[in-house]
């Protein structure tokens, strides 16, 4: 049995811990094939916001649909539509490349593991060094593998938080082409960050997130000024 | 407050104040003489420090499959308890052992499962204070398996010789030392339930606090 | 579905171990200075205090084990791969009981090379006894891994938890330290009762099955948020 989705709502998402609010009233939607980007400052409740959206955490009011389901209708099967990659990367240093791959591959429940596995590597274009420790790769190469591990399952909807950190110019781009091109092939790409100096062809949409709240949704080709604008108005 | 904590707390004082005549009174046992009366202060601790692990872990447990703040905040009292009777009973066991027996301390099956699960109990107190915030569930996972614990002293009891009197001691006593017991054993309940009251009080309250502040930054 | 995963995540730790042999030459190396300290400490005219073979075996055991679980969940930590875990599809129960069967092989193949040690060192001949030995050993650090690798997952977000393993596990694990210390004294006694050890390998086998299946149940529970 297998769920599908087409459209993600955040509904009124408020998380706290203790006195400290971490997410207030958040409301937004967007539907597959769109990329979007979740902006604001350290501490505004980007990580938080897509933990939630992961189902890792509970939000204590509102709740967050996956077309018609939810986390707790949908369970276990829900998690096979959701990849996630994290700014740790989440893969092991002591495995080669291809255990890698293999390890989440049969983790996620791939049928053509292999296939899956063959593919992962060349899109990364690591094939050449598919054999070697990881701990041997540097920050974009691990990035390379570590979205196609969070890819390897297909997932509908992408969930990655600062990617972009520690990457070169090249690297950058090549990642940013790499979401775009899977936007147009039916994933939903959630992405956070607070580096506003990305390709501008990337984005759809952004929600623009300050001290937990949604202040502001910006899209179009001026999203950038936009930006600014927004979170200067803040200060 | 509840309507009933007034007049109940003003029974358990006068319990308090009582019994000490009551304990007087009782006749004196025939190997130890007078030291063994603080047996009816020991024995009622005994059973609550047994009682409030019981709560907690139960507690726990509820908050673990339900998720409901109230069930963490029995447990979260209920701990505390714990460690408080926890530390009468191994106060007054010793005061009674070191007249009786000639020492302070055994390292026999129940006494020493006894100071484990006190310490149990300050466990579960030190990761609610240094956990961080998820520390609500953890603490619930650590206080079930504590609880689950408890089976596992009664078992050693009856299989290790042990100078601590069997547990079957209380069904034979006389009447005279039995009316002073269960007066005492009243009086620490009430006294349990007292405690446990305002203690959750008090985290509703807080919670409510807690509440208002984040309203407030709307 | 549940064993596969467990199975596949027992390899991969094996895997990442062996590779890295990190845990296993700390654990070990740690273990066997402990060892050391309590000779140094316990011994009385060239002679060690009687009976405290047993005793110096098992907190070698307690010791190093805490480090080897500290270990295994700061890597999953570090590389925050617990929580691509988590957010597979499987049976989260699964997880724990890949992680625990892959953190009771480390510690056993440790005490490998702890008990011959020990029994050198302290003149103890509970090696004489192997089968009854083995069963104390096998049964005492599984429920020690039990309780320890369910505790040690649930810490891997908290503050401080460094020190708060150590302060939760070890009462809870009081029980197994007992049973495995009086079990192994047992078989060292000149006039052997396996009566006795018989009771504390039933014990063992009751906290084991106790504390596995409680947290299976609890595991997904305590670790979401």
């Amino acid at each position: 049995m297998t769920i599908d989705f087409d459209r993600l709502e955040i509904d009124g998402v408020t998380r706290y811990y203790g006195r400290r609010r971490a997410l207030h009233n958040v409301t937004f939607s967007c539907g597959a094939g769109e990329v979007v980007a979740v902006l604001g400052p350290n501490g505004a409740g980007k990580s938080t916001l897509l933990a939630v959206i992961s189902t890792l955490i509970a939000p204590n009011g509102g709740e967050v649909r996956y077309g018609s389901h939810t986390a707790r209708s949908a369970g276990a099967l829900l998690r096979h539509r959701l990849g996630w990659l994290g700014h740790e990367l989440q893969v092991y240093p002591e495995l080669t490349a291809r255990e890698n791959l293999q390890f989440f591959a049969r983790l996620m429940g791939v049928s053509d593991e292999n296939a899956a596995v063959a593919a992962a590597l060349a899109s990364s274009r690591l094939e050449s060094r598919a054999e070697e420790p990881v701990s041997g790769f540097s920050r974009g190469m691990r990035q390379r593998l570590a979205l196609e591990r969070a890819l390897i399952h297909r997932p509908r909807l992408i969930l990655l938080d600062e990617p972009f950190t520690g990457l070169d110019g090249p690297s950058s781009d090549a990642l940013a082409l790499r979401l775009r091109a899977l936007a147009q092939a039916g994933t939903l790409v959630l992405l956070a960050t607070h580096d506003v100096d990305l390709a501008d062809q990337v984005l759809d949409r952004a929600m623009v997130l300050q001290s937990g709240r949604l202040t502001d949704v910006v899209a179009g080709a001026g999203w950038r000024q936009a930006y600014r604008a927004a979170t200067r108005r803040e200060h | 407050m509840p309507k009933w904590f007034s007049p109940t707390a003003i029974l358990c004082g006068l319990m308090f104040v009582v019994s000490p005549v009551l304990i007087a009174r009782s006749p004196d046992e025939s190997a130890m003489g007078m030291v063994y009366k603080i047996y009816y202060y020991h024995m009622p601790s005994a059973w609550m420090f047994l009682l409030a692990p019981l709560v907690c872990g139960v507690s726990s447990a509820l908050f673990l499959a339900r998720g409901r703040a109230e069930d963490d905040r029995r447990a979260w009292a209920a701990a505390e308890l714990t460690v408080l009777f926890g530390a009468l009973t191994l106060i007054t066991g010793p005061l009674w052992a070191r007249r009786a027996w000639g020492t302070w301390w055994v390292w026999d099956a129940r006494l020493t499962s006894s100071l484990v699960g006190w310490m149990i109990g300050w466990a579960y107190l030190i990761l609610r204070r240094y956990g961080g915030p998820g520390s609500d569930k953890l603490a619930a996972g650590v206080a079930l398996f504590g609880a689950v614990n408890v089976p596992f002293i009664f078992i050693s009891v009856n299989y290790w010789r042990t100078i601590h009197p069997p547990t079957t001691v209380v069904p034979k006593l006389p009447v005279s030392m039995g009316v002073p017991l269960w007066f005492c054993v009243t009086a620490f309940l009430l006294l349990f339930i007292l405690l446990m009251t305002m203690r959750l009080r008090l985290e509703v309250a807080r919670t409510r606090l807690d509440a208002l502040y984040v309203a407030l930054d709307e | 579905m549940f064993a596969r995963t467990a199975w596949l995540i027992f390899r991969k730790d094996l895997t990442v171990e062996v590779r890295s042999r990190e845990t296993i030459a700390t654990t070990l190396f740690f273990a066997v200075s402990a060892v050391l300290v309590f000779a140094f400490a316990l011994v009385k005219e060239g002679r060690v205090v009687a009976d405290a073979a047993a005793g110096i075996l098992w907190i070698a055991i307690a010791f190093s084990g805490t480090l080897a679980l500290g270990r295994t969940f700061e890597r999953e930590r570090y590389t925050d791969t617990l929580r691509a875990l988590m957010l597979a599809p499987s049976d989260r129960p699964a997880i724990y009981a890949g992680k625990l069967a892959a953190v009771l092989a480390m510690i056993l193949a440790a005490e490998v090379v702890l008990v011959p040690l020990v029994a050198f060192l302290f003149d103890a001949a509970f090696l004489k006894r192997p089968a009854m030995l083995a069963g104390l050993l096998v049964l005492g650090t599984l429920g020690f891994a039990s309780v320890g690798t369910l505790f040690a997952a649930m810490l891997v977000r908290a503050r401080s938890r460094d020190m708060l393993l150590p302060v939760l596990l070890y009462p809870i694990v009081v029980p197994v330290i007992i049973a495995g210390v009086q079990g192994t004294a047992a078989l060292l006694q000149p006039a052997f009762d396996p009566a006795v050890v018989r009771f504390w390998l039933l014990l063992l086998v009751t906290f084991d099955v106790v504390f596995v299946v409680l947290a299976l149940w609890t595991f997904e529970a305590v670790m979401s948020d």
